[in-house]
């Protein structure tokens, strides 16, 4: 009975999908989306609550949906795993998941795209569901790449918007370099171990020491693929501009779900990382280089959505500094409470754009917090999460990575992890700085507003095939004023409000069983960690005071007294400029990257229209160039015909007679 | 045999008349350009083949080339009435009979 419903866990939101699918295309039914979409995720999550007891017993652990592929030696089913990870991260996904779905119902609604939003979200969830409960790595990677097909969506949502579609293509391209070195590694892994499947390769990996080269390489091609889903150097420029998604894409796919994948796999795959010295190290370097690379950035941006775009990235970099100090239960715990606060600042954003008609300039607000109370209350409650205030969720998790990897770097005497562990609490102090600048400027001091160009929910909109945002602006007559949004967009919002504030205190040990009883159990740290000296206490003061002066500084700059904000830019305007233009890292992608390629690609394709098609042009021509020889014989004089036909006769005449 | 003008008829005074009718069927067709001439020429021509037929039947003693001239009238016949017809159907199109009016098949 149990197997038979843990089957469903994707299948659910699949069907819900083609159905969605359905309601495009006859107007009368696209209201309903809405409804089959969250009721798929909801399944999805009731069916996972339902079968985790199991799981956890471990009566529950392996289930296979069909034969998918028997080749020789390759046997891959389409086969899911159970394991405490597995039951985490899909709580995670159909939790956030089905409280994002229902906020979409709102916030979406009057949008000519409704039923085809929703059916992206439903096959989301079918990719991701897959990805996470993947018994083997290429079902792995075809949830890896559906995850990405609906972003690319998603993003794309706005297709007659040229930066949305600009946006998506660099998500997907950006994303492929990362793919195409995570598939290279499930090739290695395969012709190490001979197999794809997961638990039979971590089975072989644990407990060995291995001199094979593809073991010392195959980390690093996961880990790329890892850093290119999760938007880590080098590859996170998509992530930022992915925000042209709607808001609650951002929320649910680049920021509480798809993005997280990397420190999933990475966590699963554990023992294969532990194999190579170098692998894990990387992790957590690039992790945290990313971590403070992004919150300098989100420093100086203006746009609500891309700061908390880069927070993500930075916040993403945290789990990687986790899982790379093999803490994997603070990487994976931080990856649980940012999925709370991290989809309830997002989606509190989506209701202050939806208030100021798409306003995202954090320049163009102030002083909200009359107009929007509860939105104002909620983000504030996201706000404390995100900069690590004390009792908060995001507080016991990034302590808990900041922790092990100080611990790691004095009882090791690692200097690395020590210097890792003093960044991540630098980063710790922007966060705070980063995230209250915006808080403090969206909601209090005066209240001056400018509205954006669009209306979400718009009825006009949905009527009109393509209209410019432009025209429905001057089409709009009655005065648009900010307004607090609806129940249906604030109800999962207090759920996830709550989640930001409890995750962290309630869930911490329920975490740690459940990542201790799964393949991410790192196996070498026990021993150590017991003998060696425990900063908890330490870390978990330094880092509440921390958050506490990031925040007090920001509402310094950014509430009391923003003429000093104002100054201090000016006085390091050369600063301001760089982090305002993200370090010019686009530019330098495009420079060193993209304008080669197009080159190459330019003279790719002369060459192929010039040698290729003159080829093939050449080849053509020659039965054209007989034909036009001949072609004058064709006189059109029927006397002509009459005389070649008797001069032909003759002639064949004369040939047989001569020659009997 | 010169004292005997009829009974001096051979096989080759035959083919020698078969023959000329064709050749001149021939001359015909290809030098005239009125439709209907052309057409009458081509059945000089079949009356060339026919005479032909004819000898040869009677010089191997057989009925072979006879029983063949027989079919090839009936089809000449039938052929005439069709060929007639198209050809003034084509009239009616150009309200011409020279063959030079077609020529849309020139290369």
């Amino acid at each position: 009975m149990i197997p038979t419903f843990a089957k469903l866990i994707p299948w659910l939101p699949a069907l819900a999908a083609v159905l969605c699918g359905v309601c495009c295309l006859w107007r009368p039914l696209r209201r309903w989306a809405a409804a089959i979409c969250i009721a798929s995720i909801v399944g999805a999550f009731v069916i996972s609550v339902t079968i985790s007891k199991a799981v956890v017993s471990r009566e529950l652990t392996h289930v296979k949906v069909f034969e998918w592929i028997h080749a020789s030696d390759l046997k891959v089913d389409f086969a899911y795993l159970f394991d405490p990870l597995t039951i985490l991260m899909l709580f995670v996904v159909t939790g956030i998941g089905a409280l994002v779905a229902i906020y979409a119902a709102g916030y979406m609604a009057g949008d000519r795209g409704y039923a085809r939003f929703f059916a992206g979200v439903s096959l989301f969830i079918f990719a991701m569901t897959t990805l996470v409960l993947a018994d083997n790595l290429v079902l792995l990677y075809l949830g890896w790449e559906g995850v990405g097909l609906c972003s690319y969506l998603l993003i794309g949502y706005h297709y007659d918007k040229p930066t949305a579609v600009a946006a998506a293509k660099k998500a997907f391209i950006v994303n492929r370099v990362g793919d195409l070195s995570f598939v290279i590694g499930i090739f290695l892994i395969f012709t190490r171990y001979e197999t794809v499947s997961i638990a039979p390769v971590l089975e072989a990996a644990r407990g060995s020491i291995s001199t094979d080269w593809r073991d010392l390489l195959i980390p690093f091609m996961l880990m790329l693929g890892a850093f290119g889903k999760s938007a880590q150097l080098p590859l996170y420029v998509w992530l930022p501009d992915a925000m042209e998604g709607p808001t609650p894409v951002s929320a649910l796919i680049h920021a509480a779900t798809m993005v997280t994948a990397g420190v999933y796999m990475i966590a699963r795959m554990l023992p294969i990382f532990e194999l190579s010295p170098y692998a894990l190290p990387t992790v957590a370097v690039v992790g945290t280089a990313t971590a403070l690379f992004a919150a300098t950035i989100a420093l100086c941006q203006h746009d609500i959505k891309r700061i908390f775009a880069y927070s993500t990235i930075s916040q993403l970099g945290y789990m990687f500094l986790g899982v790379g100090v093999l803490s994997t239960v603070g990487g994976v715990f931080h990856l649980f409470t940012h999925a709370f606060f991290k989809a309830l600042l997002f989606l509190t954003a989506g209701s202050v754009m939806h208030a100021l008609a798409g306003q995202l300039d954090l320049r163009k607000m102030s002083g909200l917090k009359a107009k929007m109370p509860i939105t104002c209350g909620l983000m504030f409650i996201g706000c404390l999460a995100l900069a690590g205030f004390p009792l908060t969720a995001g507080f016991y998790s990034k302590d808990m990575i900041l922790t092990a990897s100080l611990e790691k770097g004095i009882n090791e005497h690692a200097v690395l992890f020590t210097v890792l562990g003093v960044v991540g609490l630098v980063t710790a102090l922007l966060t705070a700085f980063y995230t209250f600048r915006l808080w403090f400027r969206i909601f209090l001091g005066p209240t001056e507003y400018e509205m954006g160009q669009e209306h979400h929910g718009d009825n006009d909109k949905s009527h009109g095939e393509s209209v410019e945002p432009g025209d429905i602006h001057v089409e709009h007559t009655h005065v648009h004023e900010p307004h607090e949004v609806n129940w249906l967009m604030n109800g999962p919002l207090v759920v996830l409000a709550v989640g930001a504030l409890l995750a962290g205190m309630v869930c911490g040990d329920w975490v740690d069983a459940m990542v201790s009883a799964s393949t991410a159990n790192p196996q070498a740290t026990e021993a150590v960690a017991h003998n060696g000296v425990h900063l908890h206490g330490l870390v978990m003061w330094i880092s509440g005071l921390i958050a506490i002066v990031g925040i007090v500084a920001a509402a310094y700059f950014h509430w009391l007294n923003r003429a000093a904000a104002d100054a201090f830019a000016q006085k390091y305007a050369g600063a301001v400029r760089v982090l305002a233009n993200k370090y010019y890292v686009d530019e330098f992608y495009d420079r060193v990257i993209v304008q080669p390629l197009y080159m190459l690609g330019q003279v790719l394709y002369q060459a192929d229209r010039m040698i290729i098609d003159g080829l093939v042009a050449t080849v053509g021509f020659v039965p054209r160039a007989l034909g036009l020889s001949i072609q004058p014989a064709q006189r059109g004089v029927l006397q002509g015909y009459g005389l070649g036909m008797a001069v032909g006769t003759a002639v064949i005449l004369l040939v047989v007679l001569v020659a009997s | 045999m010169p004292d005997t003008p009829l009974h001096s008829l051979e096989l080759s005074h035959f083919l020698l008349t078969g023959a000329v009718l064709f050749v001149i069927g021939m001359i015909g067709f290809l030098s005239r350009r009125n439709l209907i001439i052309i057409f009458l020429c081509t059945e000089m021509m079949f009356q060339g083949v026919v005479v032909t037929l004819a000898a040869f039947s009677r010089f191997h003693l057989n009925d072979t080339g006879q029983t063949f001239v027989i079919f090839v009238l009936t089809i000449a016949a039938a052929e005439a009435a069709l060929a007639l017809g198209l050809v003034v159907l084509l009239f009616r199109r150009r309200h011409t009979l020279d063959a030079q009016a077609w020529s849309e098949l020139r290369g």
